[in-house]
């Protein structure tokens, strides 16, 4: 039998303004700890800068919605082209069955609607959402105010620097307003 | 001209007229959106106003299941006006359906900032308009069973759809609005059904908007891919927005039929769009402002600048009819030069005239800062518009329709009792719309709010 105990996630700190928590981010940054996240209840300017988050491996959403709108676009055009050229041709006063500019409208629509679909789809699957539970939610203050106006800093556990009670002095250092520690349940 | 204006751009102006009510904070915003759908009572005013709407959405079911067992002999049409109020509605309601994007994606690019409060009661009303104009379509095939026909599946005979026909382009550009348009008012809701998640103190509420929020929290990883997304979303819906009207209006323009066959018909179409979806958001905004004194997030500053978009695409529209009317004179042809003096001379003169005064004249009152800057004249003047825009259509189909080339083909057209109650109840069922959605969903997003507030307070700085 395993034994049941809970573990740490991490240590969050909690700050009251979006420029304090981007100086904390940079300072925990500049400590040397690599597995942080930040919490804001609107896209705080700066942050993602202040994370490290890099262009392209952490955002891959306009990639994919390239792909999307490709596949929507050339197979829309190459579909219509195979319906009327190949599947069902129609000879109608000897106009030519790869009437190209009238399948346009059509192109340019599913091209809309694949880059858009991909768009939308691959920012949920990229921030693995939907994920119904987060141990980041078992913290009473996070949940009444990270979505309202509190600012959260979250050292992770995993990170090799960790280390829970040095986490919480540092964070304590840098002015959180409060600091505790998330339940990995 | 406009007396009583100070300068454009002014310090005074800028007090007079804020994006925002002075003094907001986060927490403010928050609580002040969130407790209209979580804390507030329900007034007795949307039980009775919801409870009216609801009816005239019933009298919609009511005429659809009519028209289902007795066919389209119904209503009023019959060759040669094979078309009537079923375009005429179909057209109109996602003309309206256009501002929602636009402000939501249009605005957004040009980082307009007085979008942010009125943007997602738009977007919403963009959805239910658009579920209205679907309605039309459908129903108007006849056989409404049978509508899977116009999309491509392998059917058993082998049979694909005219992708050479308008009418079909029409389904793919609706069908990609509507969808694309879902999309992004959902995600703009994302990070606010987790506010109204955490928020919410009753059990089945924090289910329910917690299913919708999917776990979101808020995580600076997340936003910086979600703005991504969002972004690509408004640069793709820009485009969209204006192709379907543009494709609507290729309905019409691609036949050859006297008053249609025109290439100003796609720039004046997506106008008049335009021109409609601007005048039904303020047909919302002023009365939903009112009820929830919401005067602070959607200010003077949000109607005045909604009119100077009205007034301008208004301008274009009646450029359109200018230019209609006078390549009809130009070309000498002798049926378009026929069908604009019907328009002036014909049975249906009267409701030109009416267009013209709704849509070009009543609208010149939008010059003045007085005007725009009076709620009761900006709400009456929204109706003019919407009306004038009905009418706009109704000219465009039946005026055309009922004096075509040759005298044999002419004809009358005279709506009956089941054309007005599927009108009346697509606008029954609009109304519902809004009402359930002002009652469970926040009407103005609670996190760009923030960002707002934010945006502001550096300003003051």
């Amino acid at each position: 039998m395993k034994e049941h105990r809970s573990h740490l996630y991490g240590v969050m700190g909690e700050f009251e303004t979006p420029e304090r928590l981007i100086h904390a981010v940079e300072k925990t940054r500049e400590a040397g700890y690599r597995r942080l996240d930040a919490y804001a209840p609107f896209p705080v300017e700066g942050l993602s800068e202040a994370l490290g988050l890099n262009r392209w491996s952490d955002n891959l959403v306009p990639q994919i919605t390239l792909l999307g709108g490709l596949a929507g676009g050339l197979g829309g055009f190459l579909f219509q082209l195979w319906v009327n050229v190949s599947s069902y041709p129609m000879n109608i006063g000897g106009r030519p069955l790869n009437s190209w500019p009238a399948f346009i409208p059509v192109t340019f629509e599913l091209t809309i609607l694949g880059a858009s679909l991909s768009a939308v789809l691959g920012m949920l699957a990229m921030n693995k959402l939907p994920q119904p539970h987060h141990p980041v939610f078992g913290n009473d203050r996070f949940q009444k105010h990270a979505s309202s106006d509190r600012y959260f800093i979250c050292i992770e556990a995993r990170d090799p620097k960790f280390n829970a009670g040095d986490a919480r002095k540092f964070l304590e250092g840098l002015k959180a307003q409060r600091v505790s520690e998330v339940e990995d349940d | 001209m406009s007396s009583g204006q100070p300068p454009f751009n002014s310090p005074e102006i800028q007090r007079l007229t804020p994006v925002l009510g002075p003094g907001h904070t986060y927490a403010s915003v928050t609580d002040k959106i969130s407790a209209i759908v979580l804390t507030r009572p329900t007034s007795l005013g949307w039980f009775i106003g919801f409870a009216i709407a609801f009816s005239l959405m019933g009298m919609m079911t009511v005429a659809i299941a009519w028209l289902v067992t007795k066919g389209t002999g119904i209503w009023g049409i019959n060759i040669p006006i094979g078309w009537g109020f079923a375009i005429v509605n179909f057209v109109w309601w996602i003309g309206i359906g256009h501002a929602g994007t636009l402000i939501s994606a249009i605005l957004f690019l040009l980082n307009q900032k007085w979008r942010t409060s009125i943007n997602r009661f738009a977007e919403a009303m963009t959805l239910f308009a658009v579920a209205c104009a679907g309605i039309f379509p459908l129903i108007h095939t006849g056989r409404p069973w049978m509508a899977f026909y116009m999309f491509p599946y392998p059917s058993t005979m082998g049979l694909w759809p005219q992708f050479r026909s308008p009418l079909i382009w029409d389904v793919f550009a609706v069908s990609t609005y509507g969808t694309v348009s879902l999309m992004f008012w959902f995600v703009g809701l994302i990070p606010d059904l987790a506010t109204l998640r955490d928020r919410a103190i009753a059990k089945p509420a924090q289910i329910v908007y917690g299913m919708l929020a999917m776990g979101w929290r808020n995580s600076a990883r997340h936003w910086h891919r979600y703005q991504s997304a969002y972004l690509l979303l408004a640069g793709l819906a820009t485009p969209l927005v204006l192709s379907v009207h543009t494709v609507v209006s290729f309905d019409f323009a691609i036949a050859i039929v006297p008053g249609w066959h025109t290439t100003i018909f796609p720039p004046y179409f997506v106008a008049g769009a335009i021109y409609s979806g601007f005048a039904m958001v303020l047909t919302i905004a002023i009365p939903l402002r009112k009820a929830y004194d919401l005067q602070e997030f959607i200010t003077m500053r949000h109607l005045d600048n909604m009119a100077k978009v009205m007034l301008a695409t208004g301008l274009i529209v009646a450029y359109g009819y200018f230019i209609e009317f006078f390549m009809a004179n130009y070309s000498g042809n002798k049926f378009d030069v026929f069908l604009v003096q019907q328009r002036l001379h014909g049975p249906y003169a009267p409701f030109y005239f009416a267009l013209i005064l709704c849509n070009i004249l009543l609208p010149q009152l939008l010059w003045f800062y007085k005007m725009r800057h009076n709620v009761v004249v900006l709400f009456l003047m929204s109706i003019v518009v919407n009306i004038g825009m009905w009418l706009e259509r109704f000219v465009i189909v039946v005026i055309s329709l009922t004096r075509d080339f040759v005298p044999s083909a002419w004809g009358r057209y005279t709506p009956t009792f089941w054309d007005w109650a599927t009108f009346i109840g697509t606008i029954g069922m609009f109304v519902t719309l809004i009402f359930l959605f002002v009652r469970v969903l926040p009407a103005i997003s609670i996190a760009e709010m923030r960002e707002l507030v934010a945006e502001t307070s550096e300003e003051d700085q």
